[in-house]
């Protein structure tokens, strides 16, 4: 037991220590701005819907447009996707998997649109 | 002790144990939970010129699992497409029954929205604590994040409940079977990182941060964050879409 509470308390400052070497992940100011940023963008969508303010392709628009920069926010000011290194495999991958996406999605509801019967 | 027994056990059980070694190796080189005899002695025969070359390959090793965390993300990110195109292409077809626009209460979904909002936030104020060192903040952050992650889910079982008993269950129409496969499965994947938060607490409390739960943190809050923006598209998509 004495063992593992030396333990314990040698690694608490052994990180201190080698907290100097980590970059650091985003700033207190990042996440702020990446908050209320995200809480604009989620009210927009729905002040929009709640007292029909737009319609039909505009309201579409705005609800997709919100949705898609809410994703960048998050990606950019909680996911510090800016801050990765070259190569930016991380950034690789995102666009692999999103091609991937639109085209199960877009594919998907092309396909079913022009398959009715009748 | 029994936790020295079980990595010596572990140790001796090939590549696994080896990994799990590696895993805690490094800390308990540096004075971690349960340094075993050989690994002081190694250590203290040359602690100054070993230390970084360790070290940065550790850190690679870090950086690599983090990095192979992000390309299951974007496989978790396939799955919920599939599952928005199939909601999408299934959405007209209610088979007479009820729709969701008779029967989502927008309220609770938005409370839902914006808690899930606010937990991302605090999930990113956990890591900025450990990146301070701060342990407690960091526990403190992630049992905020837990919270708002389990009212969550409680309002979400509220409303899955009001709906099954308005009659709209997962076996009431294709519009249903959508609905209730895409939002459960967003559930589902917030219920786990509930379990998987409290799981990281406990050895966070007993452990401390080390460059391993330092990485496990920066994974879960990668998670809690894709959580957030998977829900920004199933408010966007599923309700005020409907609602509209």
């Amino acid at each position: 037991m004495a063992h593992s509470a030396q333990g314990g308390h040698r690694s608490g400052a052994e990180t201190h220590a080698s907290h100097e070497s980590h970059e650091s992940h985003g700033s207190l100011k990042s996440y702020v701005i990446g908050f209320v940023l995200s809480l604009v963008l989620t009210a927009i969508p729905l002040m929009v819907v709640l007292n029909d303010w737009l319609e039909g392709t505009r309201a579409h628009a705005v609800l997709f447009g919100a949705a898609i920069l809410q994703f960048l926010v998050q990606l950019i000011f909680f996911m510090h996707l800016r801050e990765e290194k070259k190569p930016r495999y991380n950034l690789m991958t995102l666009l692999l998997g999103l091609i991937i996406l639109v085209l199960i999605v877009g594919g998907s509801i092309w396909i079913m649109t022009y398959n009715q019967i009748g | 002790m029994a936790n020295g027994d079980r990595k010596l056990a572990a140790m001796q059980h090939g590549a696994n144990g080896r990994a799990w070694q590696s895993d805690a190796g490094v800390p308990a080189g540096n004075g971690g939970i349960a340094s075993t005899g050989r690994t002081s002695a190694g250590q203290e025969a040359g602690p100054a010129s070993n230390e970084h070359p360790h070290d940065k390959a550790h850190h690679d090793l870090e950086s690599m699992r983090l990095m192979g965390f992000w390309i299951f993300l974007m496989t978790d990110c396939i799955l919920f497409g599939s599952l928005f195109a199939t909601y999408i292409v299934l959405s007209g077809n209610t088979d007479g029954g009820p729709t969701g626009v008779g029967l989502f209460e927008l309220n609770g979904v938005i409370a839902s929205t914006f808690i899930l909002l606010t937990s991302s936030f605090t999930s990113g104020l956990a890591v900025l604590s450990m990146n301070r060192g701060d342990r407690r903040g960091l526990i403190g952050w992630l049992a905020v994040t837990a919270l708002l992650g389990a009212s969550f889910i409680a309002l979400e079982v509220t409303e899955f409940m009001h709906l099954v008993h308005e009659g709209a269950t997962i076996g009431t129409s294709a519009f249903w079977s959508g609905f209730y496969t895409l939002v459960g499965t967003h559930g589902l994947h917030v219920s786990l990182g509930l379990v998987w938060m409290l799981a990281l607490m406990i050895q966070l409390g007993r452990h401390g941060i080390t460059p391993v739960t330092r990485r496990k943190v920066g994974v879960l809050s990668l998670y809690w964050h894709f959580l957030d923006v998977v829900w920004i598209f199933v408010f966007t998509f599923v309700y005020l879409l409907e609602v509209m």
